[in-house]
């Protein structure tokens, strides 16, 4: 080893905490990308394995009743690789020891053989035996919400009658990876199920002996899938056909591609971030350190070493700081990534769950690390090879420093000489400070991004749930009623109020998108549903949407939007868009009620109705509705906020919470840093003080001084670029299922003061050990 | 050339006869030990010392023999391993670090071979950084004008010569009226028109203040300008010369 490695050893060993805070900051850029990259990839993977494997299908119908014969006609038409016809039914279920009523969505499976498409996955038992007609399989999360075993009993309503089945297999599908009641946007396990049966038990119960209402197709690979649909669509038109839709209108799919599509942002917009402030550091913080190095560096020029050899060198040490900063940040990544991914996992149901890292997220944080690792030591070791070399021979000359306005005789009044120090040091190296200001920002400002979205979802949904959505049950009924059915219910003691509206499944379409959703038909002036930014009455002709679906579609105020009825006689109107609707929450299509039943050539009806009464009358209440024949399920809204919040903690939250503790270590490593340079800096000066008897605290003071005005100055323009780029992410982030509101609270900008002031304070408590040890002796005796 | 004798009518001029023994530094028995893993230095092995009121001390001696060591010791900048050592009847051996610096800041100056100002400080605030937290210090400029360098107080030490900037670290050192000055190797760094400037200084400060001044030196010719002369060698006081006439530094040569 030679005396270069030698010295190259010994540096890294005397700094080696401020090598590990800046490793650290690379470390967490790093940790941010592979979190963000892996889970993501993970659930894609995951994905994608139990797709292929359950075959999947790729179109989906539903008809009222069609013969089983058709299918022959399908499997003709151009691309579809295997149809496969089924019979799907909702029903209700009771369990012995569970009062509320569960709704679900009932499917057959073939009697003898294993379904083509959309096969299942039993983690349980098996499928029911050969014709059996009182066995059932049920869906996993189902049978977890309620502790369910193969063989407990169930009953189920179906088609009106009851019926005692026993479980028989508890299994996972595709096609219900989110498992999610059509009517409400977030899973309630223990309130919806999906379950299957023999074709034969079902046909008998619903009356489809020879027949099917549901179809389902897989597509060659090289399929037109439009053509697909329009031909399987004519073919079906006879049987009540609510139009052929592919993957992307299936619920679960499109949910899961949503939360794919968020994930995917985060995992360029976060990485981008963070990666990039850490560059940034990294870059600031090594041109620093080797800039101190310039004495050592003019030594060895003076002895012979070519600049070449120089900058070979300091790189190592440069390697040597991101090396680190990569594999911890790679190490640290994996372990954090895994259980986060499958925290996402427990949402989406998949058979087995495929961790995925992709080696090119590793190969983008090696890249970006070492390049602002190399340009940084570069810049700084060039020039400091550059001054020649006799300026280490020479007795050092003090840096150059001016009076300024700082010195106006009015101000001096107010200074002693130790602040005098403080304000002519921060002028004096004005280009540095301001590089510490600025990275002690950016750190600052990861806490804000790491922090808004706490406050910024609870915004959300207290607007959604305190404001828009105002009562605190929705009974729907079976069928369209007469108006005059509200009667009924508001002569219930336990209702306090209850509003009627019409809700109808509707296809929006413009400019080749096209989605499936309930169009909702409101009284004027409604007490118990808001629509924010809209107080007028409600228009007689013309629609109003949610501004994102609006945007989505393309649509101006004024444009006729087309709108196709699924059921009843599937009328197709052209309705006017009236109006946009500022809600965070879900997507809603919206319009006076009578007009709505006008334009669907109906009465005075409603589908369901809005009630507001007290929790403490449901044990009651909830009876009663269920006698009345007219009602088939009931929603809690207390209940769906408490889900959406646990929803949103658990994977959004908990994300950012890593995010803000990373952001925490960020701003440590960088305030760390910048304090212990201060020190490499001020050394000498320090010790001439404590020479001239200032004591230990009062040195302390003149360095902590200064950086307490880096720290004071960084702090506001670290709120205003976090600001920017939480701006940044809001933006990227929308999507259908919500759009957290850009808010601003005090507590993100406490929190990130805060952040800052204690990264401050464990950096000032750490030093504080260096200046009570510093040697005096040893720091004046050599330059 | 005397501009630090013209600037010095209102000090305290009581002029102090070096023959009248009165010890300020009363040293025994000082050892310093010096591990450096298995190896123990002794830098100090033994020294007895006093320092008198007003005088103005050389030491001479090879390097390594712990000159440097033995001036940090008794200016309070250290402490030794073993032996005594008090300043006017008051031990500094047993004493907290906060005392020590209490110590330093009241009764010691210090200048040293690199000048070690403090850059971003002018001249004249260099020096008002010791008067503001000594107990009965005199104005900085008049130290200034005391090392001839009332032109320059505004400047800062960039703009200075070495010479300059060293007379600034003595103005520093003298400001509050210190009962000694340690000086380790003051014109080190000087060539010797310039190094006789400082020693005039030096030496009018110890006239003038009667400020009792301790000089360390590799230049034989300076001890031509003391009261004594002590040579160290190897951690010890090898001999200890005293001057029957002191010679101005005008008259030195080297
Ligand atoms: N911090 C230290 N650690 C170990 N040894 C030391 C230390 N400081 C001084 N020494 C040793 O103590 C001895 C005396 O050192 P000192 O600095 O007092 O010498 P000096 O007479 O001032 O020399 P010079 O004329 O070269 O300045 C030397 O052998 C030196 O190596
Ligand atoms: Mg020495």
């Amino acid at each position: 080893m030679n005396a270069l490695q030698h010295k190259l050893q010994r540096d890294i060993r005397a700094m080696l905490g401020q090598i590990l805070a800046i490793a650290a900051v690379v470390a967490a850029g790093v940790m941010v990308l592979i979190i963000s990259v892996s889970t993501k990839q993970s659930i894609e993977l995951s994905q994608q394995r139990f797709y292929q494997t359950y075959q999947f299908a790729d179109v989906f119908a539903q008809v009222t009743r069609a013969p089983n014969d058709l299918i022959r006609q399908v499997e003709q038409i151009d691309g579809v690789n295997i149809a496969e016809t089924r019979i799907q039914a909702a029903a209700r279920f009771s369990l012995a020891g569970f009062d509320e009523p569960i709704q679900g969505q009932i499917v057959s499976i073939p009697d003898y053989s294993e379904p083509l498409l959309n096969r299942l996955h039993y983690l349980y038992g098996g499928r029911p035996g050969a014709g059996a007609q009182n066995e059932i399989v049920i869906s996993e999360p189902f049978a977890d919400a309620h502790g369910l075993h193969v063989g407990d009993d169930i009953h189920a309503i179906l088609n009106g009658r009851i019926q005692a089945l026993q479980i028989v297999g508890i299994a996972l599908s595709p096609e219900y990876i989110y498992q999610v009641d059509p009517n409400s946007i977030l899973p309630d396990y223990a309130r919806y199920g999906v379950f299957w049966m023999n074709r034969s038990a079902l046909a008998a119960a619903f009356d489809m002996d020879g027949a099917f209402n549901n179809i389902t197709l897989s597509l060659q690979s090289n399929a037109d899938s439009g053509y697909v649909s329009d031909s399987l669509n004519l073919i079906l038109q006879r049987y009540g056909s609510q139009g052929a839709y592919g993957r992307y209108e299936q619920v679960s799919h499109r949910f899961l591609s949503e939360e794919l599509q968020q994930l995917g942002v985060m995992a360029v917009v976060l990485p981008t971030i963070f990666l990039g402030v850490a560059a940034f550091l990294l870059n600031i913080l090594m041109t620093r350190i080797i800039h101190n190095q310039r004495q050592p560096i003019a030594l060895l020029k003076a002895f012979g070493y070519s600049n070449r050899h120089i900058i070979q060198h300091y790189l190592w040490f440069t390697t040597a700081v991101v090396g680190i900063g990569l594999l911890g940040g790679i190490v640290l990544g994996m372990i954090v990534a895994q259980p986060m991914a499958s925290l996402y996992a427990t949402y989406f149901r998949f058979p087995e769950f495929i961790f995925g890292l992709q080696p090119r997220a590793i190969a983008i944080a090696f890249i970006v690390a070492a390049i602002a690792g190399v340009t940084g030591t570069f810049r700084a070791v060039y020039a400091a090879a550059k001054r020649p070399p006799a300026e280490s021979m020479r007795p050092p000359s003090p840096p150059i420093y001016h009076r300024s306005w700082l010195d106006m005789p009015w101000l001096q009044a107010w200074f002693n000489q130790p602040v005098r120090i403080i304000l002519r040091n921060i002028q004096r190296f004005r280009l540095r400070a301001s590089l510490s200001v600025l990275g002690i920002a950016l750190s600052a400002s990861l806490l804000v991004v790491g922090s808004y979205q706490f406050n910024a979802v609870n915004e959300m949904l207290t607007t959604q749930y305190r404001q828009i959505l105002r009562m605190n049950l929705d009974v729907q009924f079976t069928d369209v009623t007469p108006g005059r059915a509200l009667y009924s219910l508001q002569s219930l003691p336990e209702v306090d109020y209850a509003e009627g509206y019409r809700s109808v499944p509707i296809q929006l379409s413009n400019n080749r998108k096209e989605w499936r959703l309930m169009l909702l038909g409101l009284n004027d002036h409604s007490e118990l549903r808001a629509l924010p930014g809209w107080q007028q009455a409600l228009p007689t002709d013309g629609i109003l949407l949610t501004r994102y679906l609006a945007e989505d579609l393309q649509l101006e105020l004024g444009d006729p939007v087309s709108v196709r009825v699924l059921t009843g006689r599937q009328q197709q109107l052209q309705l006017p868009l009236a109006g946009v609707i500022d809600e965070p929450l879900g997507l809603g299509v919206y319009m006076q009620r009578e007009a709505l039943n006008r334009a669907l050539r109906e009465g005075d009806v409603i589908s369901g109705a809005w009630i507001l009464s007290q929790e403490h009358t449901y044990a009651t209440l909830f009876p009663t509705l269920h006698e009345m024949p007219m009602v088939a399920s009931i929603t809690q809204f207390a209940q769906a906020e408490h889900e959406i919040r646990t929803y949103i903690d658990n994977t959004i939250l908990g994300f950012m919470a890593v995010m803000f503790v990373l952001a925490g270590s960020i701003t440590f490593a960088v305030v760390y840093n910048n304090a212990r340079i201060l020190f490499a800096e001020r050394e000498r000066e320090l010790a001439t003080m404590r020479v001239l008897g200032f004591s230990k605290a009062e040195v302390a003071a003149t360095l902590l001084g200064e950086l307490a005005v880096l720290v004071v100055l960084a702090i506001p323009l670290g709120w205003a670029i976090g600001m920017l780029f939480s701006w940044l992410l809001v933006t990227a982030m929308s999507i259908d299922l919500f759009r957290i509101p850009f808010v601003l609270s005090p507590h993100i900008f406490a929190l990130s003061a805060i952040g800052v002031l204690f990264a401050a304070l464990l950096s000032l408590g750490l030093m504080l050990k260096r200046i009570w040890q510093l040697d005096m002796i040893q720091s004046l005796k050599t330059e | 050339m005397n501009a630090a004798k013209r600037g010095s009518p209102n000090v305290n001029t009581e002029q102090v006869n070096p023959t009248e023994k009165t010890p300020v530094f009363f040293a025994r028995g000082l050892c310093k030990n010096y591990t450096m893993g298995e190896v123990e230095i002794k830098a100090l092995r033994g020294v007895d010392l006093e320092l008198y009121a007003g005088e103005f001390v050389v030491f001479l001696g090879a390097s390594g023999s712990g000159k440097s060591t033995l001036l940090n010791i008794l200016g309070g900048l250290d402490s030794a391993s073993s032996g005594e050592v008090t300043y006017q009847q008051q031990s500094l051996t047993n004493i907290s670090e906060r005392e020590l610096t209490l110590f330093r800041r009241q009764h010691v100056g210090f200048v040293f071979q690199f000048y070690n100002l403090i850059p971003s400080l002018t001249a004249l605030e260099n020096v008002a950084i010791v008067t503001e937290i000594a107990d009965n210090p005199m104005p900085p400029e008049q130290a200034l004008k005391l090392v001839g360098l009332e032109q320059r107080m505004h400047h800062f030490p960039a703009q200075l010569s070495g010479g300059e900037q060293q007379r600034v670290a003595i103005a520093r050192a003298i400001a509050k009226r210190p009962a000694v000055l340690m000086c380790d190797e003051p014109t080190g760094a000087l060539d010797s028109k310039t190094g006789i400037i400082v020693l005039e200084v030096l030496q009018n400060i110890n006239r003038e203040l009667g400020t009792t001044t301790a000089v360390i030196t590799h230049n034989e010719v300076i001890g031509e300008m003391a009261d004594r002369v002590i040579r160290l060698s190897d951690g010890k006081i090898a001999s200890i010369h005293e001057n029957k006439q002191r010679r101005s530094p005008s008259e030195l040569k080297w």
